[in-house]
């Protein structure tokens, strides 16, 4: 795997320059990658800076994301070997105010068709309409954004983490099974708490709950001091049986539980959290991965790092079905409906063409305890009951893409 | 006079053997995955009549050729455990390798073959000497295991490289591998050899290979009403010795399937315990046992009226089982 610090200077360098290079790394140069059978994943990452008022007691470690995209190309590698296929990382990081764009081209120029971004939703939606990723596989790796998915889909982004309205549909189902179907929804005042919320309510009224309260958290105190005084009062509702709460950066969200009025359980995006991936996650094997992990890493797996193992897989498993190196067959191959593939939560995944979408089960969980794995039972879908989760095709707003029956 | 005594004598040995088969019924060994114990359930009375406590994480189990001794992948303790059924105690442990899952015993009884899940290698033991033969590098997740009973092939099955890998016992070396559907975790040589099938936990399928080409000949598919094709997840396969049938252990879906072994139609679902995993045959093969993990019990099925005619409740996570005549 290379590592390429992102230099500045590329920023200068000239288009024609970069269109040769281009034409060298596409589809001329295929027939040579699939003799020799290498396969080049480019990884792109950009990791916002967290906003002052957080007080994050789980730092992130430094190769949150990276460590699972290096281990899937092992994953990779241990496969390829028996099928004369082998697999590069070329990594790059860009700065939260970085030029995105340029590390692109750069990871282009290098010949990686595949370029997994692991970036908020703004800088996938902008390098997918890039010139020069219309030749490209971008798997957006991270990020939620259900307009990814919809007014901004691509027929050159496929979506590895599952949308917002997948991850409320997730929880939803859930609340609905245990009949706790009334709602108190707290809103953070960040854009994509926004998001969050909105895909809370459409949830509520696709499985038959109710939002019976709103409010928005707006206090600028430092809610670490202030909380046990605060959330009493701001959480004084009529009567609900769990407090959803939107809050993706986690400025308030952990102060909720054992704070409100009411004794009524928290979920959302802190206590009960819909998510990919969790360290106490061990069954179809997930104890396998976690142990592989955690001996290469030297810690656990988060979400972050498991999403961007399946998009790294996703090429590999690919290639291995295909029995192909050649780009344009494997990207071909992706988005077919013969594409599954195993991701250690029971149900294999594959891709809904009409959005690009990864179809997935999704994990709730506690902090130290894995609560359920949903779809749950009784949410029918006439072709998989992953597709209860998200938005299904009649009610897709994807217009750039194709809408076989998968 | 002669003759008068040497049909007394043959009568009582007759009558002595029946007895003793009777008494000795059948033993049935069931790892209990989470509580690190072994179940002990007597074959005639359907009840367990011990419970012994043996390594971490125990999973596959399988008898040694003369049917004194159990040896027990205790995963967690990255050994196999040699269980000496007599004395109830484990004798010794064998250098397994990390992380043992599943392995397989040569027909001579002398080489333990095991997969080592967390490293990507298979380990080849010498039972003799307790000395690891040889390693070798296989894809990831290396479970399923089997020889050939001509003893020349020891087949890998790995999870996440879903392929089958073939290695030479004798050169000592992976020399074919066998793209199969995803996630294949157990594989079975037909007792002439000339097959090897394999499941596909997560292709919902059972790959027959034909062991002279090494090439997919039959995929078999499975279809329960009532039950969503992604929770029909084949795990334990086990195939008679008559060559009638192969019994497949279908996971979450609940059902054990009844594969006619020389047309590969499904006959029919048998319904047992919860997330049923691994099976073993009588050595009569007039009964099959299921080990079913979530809901921690064994189904025993009939063979002849293929009818599930008791549960018996074992420990938390029942994984491998194994049935001494």
């Amino acid at each position: 795997m290379t590592k390429l610090r992102l230099p500045r200077l590329l920023n200068s360098v000239s288009l024609a320059a970069l269109g040769a290079l281009l034409l060298a790394g596409a589809p001329g140069a295929g027939t040579a990658a699939d003799a020799v059978g290498e396969i080049r994943i480019g990884f792109l990452s950009q990791t916002p800076e967290p906003p002052p008022s957080v007080a994050n007691p789980d730092e992130p470690a430094a190769d949150d994301g990276l460590a699972g995209a290096t281990l899937a190309i092992a994953d990779n590698n241990t496969t390829g070997k028996f099928l004369k296929q082998s697999f590069v990382l070329d990594s790059v990081e860009v700065a939260p105010d970085g030029d995105a764009a340029a590390a692109l081209r750069e990871l282009a120029g290098r010949g990686d068709r595949f370029v997994i971004v692991d970036a908020p939703g703004s800088t996938v939606e902008a390098l997918s309409k890039l010139p020069e990723a219309r030749n490209l596989l971008l798997l957006n790796a991270t990020a939620p954004d259900d307009a990814l998915r919809s007014s901004a889909c691509a027929a050159n982004l496929v979506h590895v983490a599952p949308s917002r309205a997948m991850l409320t549909d997730a929880l939803g189902q859930y609340l609905v099974k245990k009949r706790w179907p009334r709602w108190f929804l707290v809103t953070g005042r960040r854009p994509e708490d926004k998001l969050y919320a909105d895909a809370v309510r459409r949830t509520a009224k696709r499985f038959g709950a109710q939002i019976v309260a709103e409010k928005e958290w707006t206090a600028e105190s430092d809610v670490n001091r202030t909380a046990e005084s605060e959330i009493p009062v701001f959480t004084q509702a009529k009567a609900y049986d769990v407090l959803v709460v939107a809050d993706e950066v986690g400025e308030f969200g952990d102060y909720l539980s054992y704070r409100t009025t009411d004794p009524r359980p928290v979920a959302g995006t802190q206590g009960l959290v819909p998510t990919v991936w969790h360290r106490t996650h061990e069954q179809w094997g997930a104890a396998q991965l976690q142990s592989r992990f955690k001996a290469a890493a030297k810690r656990p797996m988060t979400a972050r790092d498991h999403n961007d193992w399946t998009a790294v897989r996703v090429v590999g498993e690919a290639a291995a079905r295909a029995r192909t190196a050649d780009p344009d067959r494997l990207i071909a191959f992706i988005q077919s409906p013969d594409f599954t593939m195993s991701a250690f939560r029971g149900a294999p995944l594959s891709l809904r063409p009409w959005d690009g979408q990864l179809r997935q089960p999704v994990l709730l969980a506690a902090d130290r305890s894995l609560v359920s794995v949903s779809p749950q039972e009784g949410f029918l879908h006439p072709r998989t009951e992953l597709d209860s989760l998200g938005y299904d095709q009649p009610e897709t707003l994807c217009k750039t893409r194709g809408k076989t029956t998968p | 006079m002669t003759a008068a005594r040497f049909t007394g004598i043959s009568l009582a040995a007759l009558i002595a053997a029946t007895l003793a088969s009777a008494a000795s019924a059948q033993t049935i060994y069931v790892s209990n995955e989470k509580d690190n114990t072994l179940s002990v359930i007597d074959g005639k009375t359907m009840a367990v009549t011990d419970t012994i406590k043996v390594g971490k994480r125990p999973r596959g189990i399988t008898l040694s050729r003369d049917g004194t001794q159990l040896f027990i992948c205790a995963s967690d303790d990255h050994t196999v455990q040699v269980f000496d059924l007599a004395s109830k105690t484990v004798v010794h442990n064998l250098p397994s390798g990390e992380d043992p899952e599943q392995f397989a015993l040569s027909p001579d009884g002398k080489s333990l073959i095991i997969a080592n899940e967390d490293s990507n290698i298979v380990t080849v033991v010498d039972v003799p000497t307790r000395k690891v033969a040889f390693q070798v590098d296989v894809g990831v997740e290396p479970e399923g295991m089997d020889v050939s009973p001509d003893g020349r092939w020891g087949v890998n099955t790995s999870e996440t490289t879903s392929m089958v890998h073939w290695i030479d016992m004798e050169k000592r070396a992976v020399v074919d591998n066998t793209l199969v559907g995803p996630r294949p975790r157990y594989a079975q040589f037909t007792k002439d050899g000339s097959q090897l099938w394999v499941s596909s936990e997560i292709g919902g399928t059972v790959s027959v290979i034909d062991t002279a080409t090494r090439q997919v000949k039959k995929v078999v598919d499975f279809h329960i009403k009532g039950v969503a094709k992604d929770r029909i997840q084949p795990v334990g396969v086990k195939l008679t010795g008559d060559g009638r049938y192969a019994f497949v252990a279908l996971g979450p879906a609940n059902h054990v399937a009844v594969v006619d072994a020389k047309t590969f139609e499904v006959k029919d679902y048998l319904l047992v315990g919860r997330r049923v995993w691994h099976l073993a045959l009588t050595p009569d093969q007039k009964m099959l046992y299921t080990t079913n993990g979530v809901s921690g019990d064994v189904s025993v099925i009939d063979v002849d009226s293929l009818k599930v005619t008791k549960t018996v409740k074992v420990g938390r996570y029942p994984w491998g089982v194994a049935v001494k005549g």
